[in-house]
């Protein structure tokens, strides 16, 4: 969305469109179909949704933001923040792999793509074809980004990655990482570069899956690149501008994070509604008790909270602070979501500590959100650095 | 959907803050101090349309929608929540049911005059024993001929020691409890009615809070708002209103709070440099500016709710809720950026804090808010 569409003459407005109306119905149908029915038994085998995405890719929901021209749906932020929401509530795994697809390997490489690379890889990734991942953290470099050790060395017209890359999700299952290494290791921020690496590469290596406290159907794994050659014209930007590149993307993939934070919180909240409404203790609803019933007005009011942040977050993404706008969204709503779904466990009493109820998944799954993309710390940085400047 | 102010709003926001830079904020300590009702703020804001924001100028007001009354609260609460409270009484529980409920003939008579800040209006339901539970009141009305006669106790009333008009609620039949009350239009000059001397309070101390007594009060059918037994879901509908500006209130006061604690971390040297540079503070900016981004937006979206939805409980519930407690959680930490300053009278953060406390209170208190957002949630999910 640019400056030029945030129309001044209109007052502000917190209805979506009727094409995002329509777009959110649709989504949740095919969330309701087609994934909620195996969430629970993907996330016990800790089995990745393939077929799910392939699905996905059909509807155009792994390249929302992605122009037209290479083969995306070429949406707005805010109606990719309502989709990810809606898948989230069904199945937050499936709600991450989709994020990662769209938010850190798209979005960069639609933005800082050779035009070859986005006819291309792009196009593959945009159409459902495939999906792709982000290379960022290595195993002693997580909040402190700079720290990175993987390097890439120019040869002739390829450049030789090696290194580690730790905590990647879709590795193994995805087919294009947008990853990050030095190519300047005396240069600091300054000497790192971003490249788009397809997995098929020689040199390039996945792990074990890890095992995870939740998001067990979403696939994390470390990379390894042992002298792994990479053409050059698979360069996103020049070279040295790859933090700023990775900060960019963070921004932007914040947003995904804080929709899908509020799609856990909103399903939290209906499974603490629906369970204490039949739940009878002392002869009537628990939900009659003001205990309980607080609760729930203050998981409700919350979300409400951090849904208006994570779309005015989305709306606002053109501006000169929309960092700020996408931390307060990410921190917010992943903190939220956490104490939405402590407290709907709390609801559940014993049961809710049961693996029979969806909210023993959700309060594992939810976890992450405070830690991933940048933890609640990171976001805070961001916040006062742009309140400080 | 958008977030951004029109034009319009934009320059409303601009005159409105000038107006509270350069006219309300000098005397915000000082009537904070001495409890006197500014009762001259009040005249100048009704010149400027402020008494009556979202009233169509046909009745006096300045005709504008209800985010604009948010800007407008939030502007004035931003220096002198005192202020805030007065403009929200009267916009919100004086101007909005009289606009909604009253007859051609009442709006013309009464509407007008408060709508362009002739008159002040004070809005009067709760009691000693009526509080939360405002079906409990004691107030009677007993009809006489043409005309009905009160008599009660009325507490806690904002503006009502300098109030021209007030809405009264009574009961006219007090073994049908809710179903009895009935609302009236009374002028404050009415033999029979009397009013306390002001309150001194912990916060808004200048707000003219005080009790009310009707004895054998006459009043004439004509002034009865809405139909007998109708009072108390005018005072719920208007509430509902009402919770959006003190929503706005609670949004300015978490603003001015925060805007002195950001400028003082950065004047503010400790061990060496300011303070604004250590993570404990820049955690304690960051989470205020969050939640007050988040308190602000609800609260337009409540607004905006009222506007274009046919209910709006719940919106205007969650953003009471939300920016009150918002509003004590961000000055609490703006007082505790200031240290010891911020415990002296020499600040303004001690009374921020101050102020902020009674946002969790009136018009409904935290706890009421919930109940209206859990019954709307339970039932709807």
């Amino acid at each position: 969305m640019t400056t030029a569409s945030l129309a001044v003459e209109r007052e502000p407005s917190f209805a979506p469109s009727e094409e995002q109306e329509l777009l959110v119905r649709e989504v949740r149908r095919f969330a309701e179909e087609r994934i909620a029915p195996g969430t629970r038994q993907r996330d016990r085998a800790h089995e990745f949704p393939t077929e799910v995405l392939r699905e996905m890719g059909e509807l155009g929901l792994l390249g929302m933001l992605v122009p037209d021209a290479y083969g995306g749906a070429g949406l707005d932020s805010l109606s990719y923040v309502l989709a990810v929401e809606e898948i989230s509530r069904v199945c937050p795994s499936v709600g991450v792999t989709m994020s990662v697809t769209n938010s850190v390997c798209c979005w960069p490489i639609a933005r800082f793509g050779t035009e070859e690379v986005k006819r291309t890889v792009l196009r593959e990734l945009a159409t459902g074809e495939c999906i792709g991942g982000f290379g960022l953290t290595e195993p002693t470099s997580g909040s402190d980004a700079a720290s990175m050790r993987t390097q890439a060395r120019r040869e002739g017209g390829e450049y030789v990655l090696d290194g580690e890359k730790a905590w990647i999700t879709n590795a193994g299952v995805g087919r294009y990482f947008v990853v990050l290494a030095k190519t300047d290791t005396a240069a600091g921020k300054r000497g790192i570069t971003a490249f788009v690496v397809p997995a098929d590469l020689p040199g390039f290596r996945v792990g074990l899956p890890e095992e995870k406290l939740g998001l067990r159907a979403s696939r994390t794994a470390q990379l390894f690149f042992e002298g792994c050659r990479v053409p050059a014209r698979y360069r996103l930007g020049e070279e040295g501008e790859g933090f700023k590149i990775a900060l960019a993307t963070l921004d932007h993939s914040r947003l995904g994070i804080a929709a899908q934070s509020v799609g856990i919180h909103r399903r939290a909240l209906e499974l603490a509604v629906a369970y204490a409404r039949d739940r009878v203790q002392f002869g009537r609803p628990i939900a009659e008790h003001q205990a309980v019933s607080f609760a729930i007005a203050r998981m409700a009011t919350e979300l409400a909270a951090a849904r208006v942040l994570t779309h005015a977050a989305a709306i606002r993404e053109a501006e000169s602070d929309a960092g700020r706008w996408a931390a307060q969204a990410k921190a917010y709503a992943s903190e939220a979501a956490n104490r939405a779904c402590y407290d709907a466990l709390q609801v559940h009493g014993g049961n809710g500590f049961s693996e029979e109820y969806e909210i023993a998944r959700l309060y594992r799954d939810v976890r992450v959100t405070t830690i991933y993309e940048g933890t609640s710390e990171m976001q805070r940085l961001v916040i006062a650095r742009h309140l400080l400047n | 959907m958008h977030i951004e102010l029109s034009e319009e709003q934009v320059l409303l926001r601009d005159s409105v803050r000038r107006f509270a830079e350069e006219v309300v904020k000098p005397r915000a300590k000082e009537i904070d101090e001495s409890g006197e009702f500014p009762r001259g703020f009040f005249d100048q804001a009704g010149e400027m349309g402020l008494a009556g924001v979202a009233v169509p100028e046909a009745y006096g007001g300045s005709g504008m929608d209800t985010i604009s009354y948010c800007v407008v609260i939030e502007e004035i609460s931003r220096v002198c929540a005192t202020s805030g409270v007065i403009l929200s009484v009267n916009n919100s529980l004086v101007c909005d049911p009289l606009l909604k409920f009253g007859s051609e003939e009442q709006k013309r008579e009464f509407l007008v005059p408060l709508a362009a800040g002739k008159k002040l209006g004070c809005f009067a339901l709760t009691e000693p024993g009526a509080g939360s539970d405002p079906a409990g009141l004691l107030s009677t009305a007993r009809r006489d001929g043409e005309d009905y006669v009160l008599n009660g106790n009325k507490l806690f009333i904002t503006n009502g020691t300098h109030a021209d008009v007030a809405l009264v609620f009574a009961s006219t039949d007090l073994e049908k409890k809710h179903r009895g009350i009935t609302c009236f239009i009374v002028p404050t000059d009415t033999p029979g009615y009397s009013h306390g001397t002001h309150e001194f309070k912990l916060g808004v101390n200048a707000s003219g809070t005080t009790e009310l007594a009707f004895q054998e009060m006459r009043i004439p059918a004509a002034w009865r708002l809405g139909g007998e037994g109708e009072g108390f879901k005018v005072a719920m509908s208007t509430l509902d209103g009402g919770r959006i500006g003190i929503a706005a209130q609670a949004v300015g006061i978490a603003q001015g709070a925060f805007e002195e604690a950001l400028a003082y971390a950065q004047e503010r040297k400790q061990f060496g440099q300011a303070i604004s540079k250590f993570q404990a503070i820049q955690f304690y900016l960051a989470d205020m500016a969050t939640e007050l981004d988040a308190g602000r937006l609800l609260t337009w979206k409540a607004a905006w709710t009222k506007e274009n939805r046919p209910r709006f409980s719940l919106e205007a519930a969650q953003a009471k809720l939300f920016a009150s407690e918002m509003a004590q959680r961000v000055t609490n930490k703006a007082l505790q950026i200031h240290g010891g300053y911020g415990y002296t009278k020499e600040y303004n953060v001690e009374r921020y804090f101050r102020d902020a406390r009674i946002t969790e209170i009136y018009e409904g208190t935290s706890e009421i808010q919930k109940m209206v957002i859990a019954d709307q949630v339970l039932k709807a999910v």
